[in-house]
């Protein structure tokens, strides 16, 4: 705790409190795209966890990985994305909910990320100890997941209030698509969670579709529903859903759960699989 | 997305050359040169050259073709390009048996080793299937539509490989990506399950190639890049097994300056026994040979094999001892030479005899050339060529300038973001 609050009184201007910005700024050890604003992780293994996560991993360790794949060593790894997190309401919530569970957000514009990250710094210095499981990075999440997550890291992704693109011929700019489900049953862990809000009908009825025709994916029974303490928060975390709720409007939610493939969609290499399993 | 957008719209028409590419049949019975939309073959069988048929009543290919190859047992043949046409040709009587309309443009094809699918991706990121049943036989006129199995989001796809089992198509994209997805029995209802992505390229990865042995029949994955480098995989896992920095080991890398310039890989194709690798590389005059251990998962250079004037566009290997290159552009921007193209052929590549004599692999002389001088009169289109040395330096140029207006990113300014953003206001302004 000690050199936790003595690393933040460093980084906060005496006179404002507020984060000074250039503590935060990404370190450029993964590589450019020269198109993009923001810098990209080559592989899940450069994603950079002590500028994420100083608390959990400290003494200036780069990354959660030490080099050595056949290592037994088990290390910490994110489990929950927020994608398209907005102002970072969800991951406030989650972060006291589950605190040994290291979360990210991610979100496209840049003075937005800022503002979450300042927003979590504020919380961390505010409350030692707390909110050091929660971060967040400016990134293409259409895009760059897989510089992110290993196969089978998550378990659970977030998408909610994401905009609508209302136009057909946009459509395929919707963060959840039949393609990109498939990018998201990657990063998932069988049993993984995916969990999706919107207000708008005809989004919603398009998430729920997307989800209900993908193989990998299967809708939670209503109980689950009704035992799993996240679900309560999609409607009243997030800023987005916040106003919705302020406005009584009206939402519409599809939560889905990553399955195993089965046997008749796939070829025999999972045939086999299954039979070394049973 | 505005960054969509930017690459829907930048496309510079003028520069938009296509390389001259080349295809050799599995046991070199024949070989295919596309240049431009030119489709051409020579039967090294019958010692002729093809004519191609397509009974459809269309045309041949009327835009850049980008992609052509054989299948794996040499029986499908399939031409695919920039006018949004898939051609599956049948190599015994080279008709056309099959014509696919895609949407957009084609960038990559691949036939499945059981020559039941033709996969196709488009300039959008998205991945094609077309299944070839057998009763196609009298639906030679019917154009077929793709079902999408799997995209990239909003990339270009570069390069689409069947893993040597087939249990795996492995596609590759402009943003450093490689996704090797598992190709299921029914492929029309979409290819949903990734097996990896195999990450670790720092710019566009140009091209796909799988490397396999008697030892090791499923083989490793092999890519190139436009970072200069060759990287094998273990494409199961996506794990990184060895990197070899091409451009450096050729001397084309000059490290010490600020801006390094990179050469980037154009072209990977393996010996069928596994035992050699050979690389094109923009600005390298020849061809580096790479040797693949793969017990140990490490390349090494053999050699530069060097030729006087030609950077090779586009290589082709058959189970025959040739290694053939075909050096060309669909036009020179500003010039007067359309569909120029210059093939070469080395003999001599067994690895016994890389080691064992110096002079290494031997460029053969146009007249000694498999189907002699009557193949290269068909494939060149024309046999003085040869004398078109500073035409063969711009044609490697045009195609460096092509790819590289393609697939790199250019970085794009706020304030140049801004004057888009305004002067689409204007024009909204005035046309009200
Ligand atoms: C309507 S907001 C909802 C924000 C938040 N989830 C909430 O409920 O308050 C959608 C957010 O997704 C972000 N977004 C859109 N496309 C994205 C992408 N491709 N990658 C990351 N974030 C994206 C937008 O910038 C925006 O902040």
């Amino acid at each position: 705790m000690m050199s936790y609050d003595s690393k933040a009184n460093l980084k906060h201007n005496k006179s404002t409190g507020l984060p000074r910005k250039r503590f935060y700024r990404a370190r450029a050890h993964s590589n450019p795209l020269s198109d993009s604003h923001f810098p990209v992780p080559i592989t899940p293994y450069n994603v950079d966890y002590s500028e994420h996560y100083p608390e959990f991993f400290p003494s200036g360790q780069i990354n959660n990985y030490n080099g050595d794949t056949t290592s037994s060593l088990e290390v910490k790894k994110i489990q929950f994305a927020d994608i398209g997190c907005g102002f970072g309401g969800l991951l406030v919530s989650l972060a006291t909910l589950f605190p040994e569970t290291l979360m990210i957000g991610m979100e496209l514009r840049d003075k937005v990320t800022e503002y979450v990250k300042e927003r979590i710094v504020a919380l961390r210095a505010a409350n030692p100890g707390k909110y050091q499981n929660i971060s967040v990075v400016r990134t293409n999440s259409m895009k760059y997941i897989p510089n992110f997550f290993e196969k089978g890291q998550l378990s659970k992704m977030f998408f909610l209030f994401p905009d609508p693109h209302f136009k057909e011929k946009n459509h395929r700019r919707r963060v959840i698509s039949p393609h990109l489900l498939d990018e998201y049953a990657y990063v998932l862990q069988v049993g993984g969670i995916i969990y999706t809000i919107t207000d708008v009908e005809e989004l919603g009825e398009w998430m729920k579709a997307c989800l209900e025709g993908h193989p990998l994916f299967e809708a939670i029974t209503e109980e689950e529903l009704q035992t799993d303490p996240v679900v309560k928060l999609l409607s009243s975390a997030t800023e987005e859903g916040q106003k919705v709720a302020r406005n009584g409007g009206q939402t519409f939610q599809a939560v889905y759960k990553r399955i195993a493939p089965s046997e008749t969609e796939n070829g025999v290499k999972n045939l086999g699989e299954r039979s070394v399993l049973n | 997305m505005e960054e969509s957008f930017v690459e829907e719209t930048e496309n510079n028409k003028e520069t938009e050359v296509a390389p001259a590419l080349i295809a050799v049949h599995p046991t070199e019975k024949s070989v295919a040169v596309a240049v431009g939309s030119e489709l051409r073959v020579f039967d090294l069988h019958g010692d002729c050259s093809v004519s191609l048929v397509d009974d459809s009543g269309r045309s041949f290919h009327t835009d850049s073709i980008k992609a052509i190859r054989f299948g794996a047992k040499g029986r499908l043949f399939a031409s695919a390009g920039d006018d949004k046409l898939v051609k599956i040709w049948t190599t015994d009587s080279w008709h056309c048996i099959r014509t696919v309309c895609s949407e957009k443009r084609v960038s990559a094809v691949a036939i499945s080793h059981d020559g039941l699918f033709v996969c196709f991706a488009d300039k959008f990121g998205v991945v094609w299937v077309v299944g070839l049943d057998d009763n196609s036989e009298n639906q030679s006129s019917i154009n077929t539509k793709g079902a999408p199995i799997l995209a990239h989001y909003c990339s270009i796809i570069t390069s689409l490989e069947f893993s040597p089992d087939g249990q795996f198509i492995v596609s590759a994209d402009r943003d450093f990506k490689i996704r090797v997805t598992l190709f299921p029995k029914k492929p029309l209802n979409g290819a949903h399950e990734i097996q990896s992505f195999c990450l670790g390229h720092t710019e566009f990865v140009s091209c796909l190639a799988f490397v396999c042995s008697s030892d090791y029949p499923n083989g490793f994955l092999l890519s190139g890049s436009g970072d200069s480098t060759v990287r094998l995989w273990d494409f199961t896992s996506g794990s990184l097994l060895d990197t070899c920095e091409v451009g450096a080991e050729a001397g084309l890398v000059e490290s010490d300056r600020e801006e390094v310039c990179q050469p980037a890989v154009t072209d990977i194709c393996a010996s069928s026994d596994g035992s050699l690798v050979a690389v094109a590389i923009q600005s390298l005059h020849g061809v580096m040979l790479l040797s693949c251990d793969l017990s140990m998962g490490r390349l090494s250079v053999v050699k530069v094999v060097s030729m006087d004037i030609s950077i090779p566009t586009s290589l082709g290997m058959s189970s025959a001892d040739h290694l053939w290159m075909v050096t060309g552009v669909s036009s020179i921007p500003g010039t007067k030479f359309p569909s120029l193209a210059r093939v070469r052929v080395f003999s001599g590549l067994q690895k016994d005899n890389l080691n064992t004599s110096k002079c290494g692999p031997i460029l053969l002389k146009d007249t000694d050339v498999p189907g002699g001088e009557k193949l290269l009169e068909k494939l060149q289109g024309s046999l003085s060529i040869v004398e078109e040395e500073k035409v063969l330096e711009e044609a490697a140029e045009a195609v460096k300038t092509a790819m590289h207006n393609l697939l790199i990113k250019r970085p794009y300014s706020v304030e140049k973001r801004e004057l888009r953003k305004r002067s689409r206001n204007d024009r909204k302004l005035k046309s009200c």
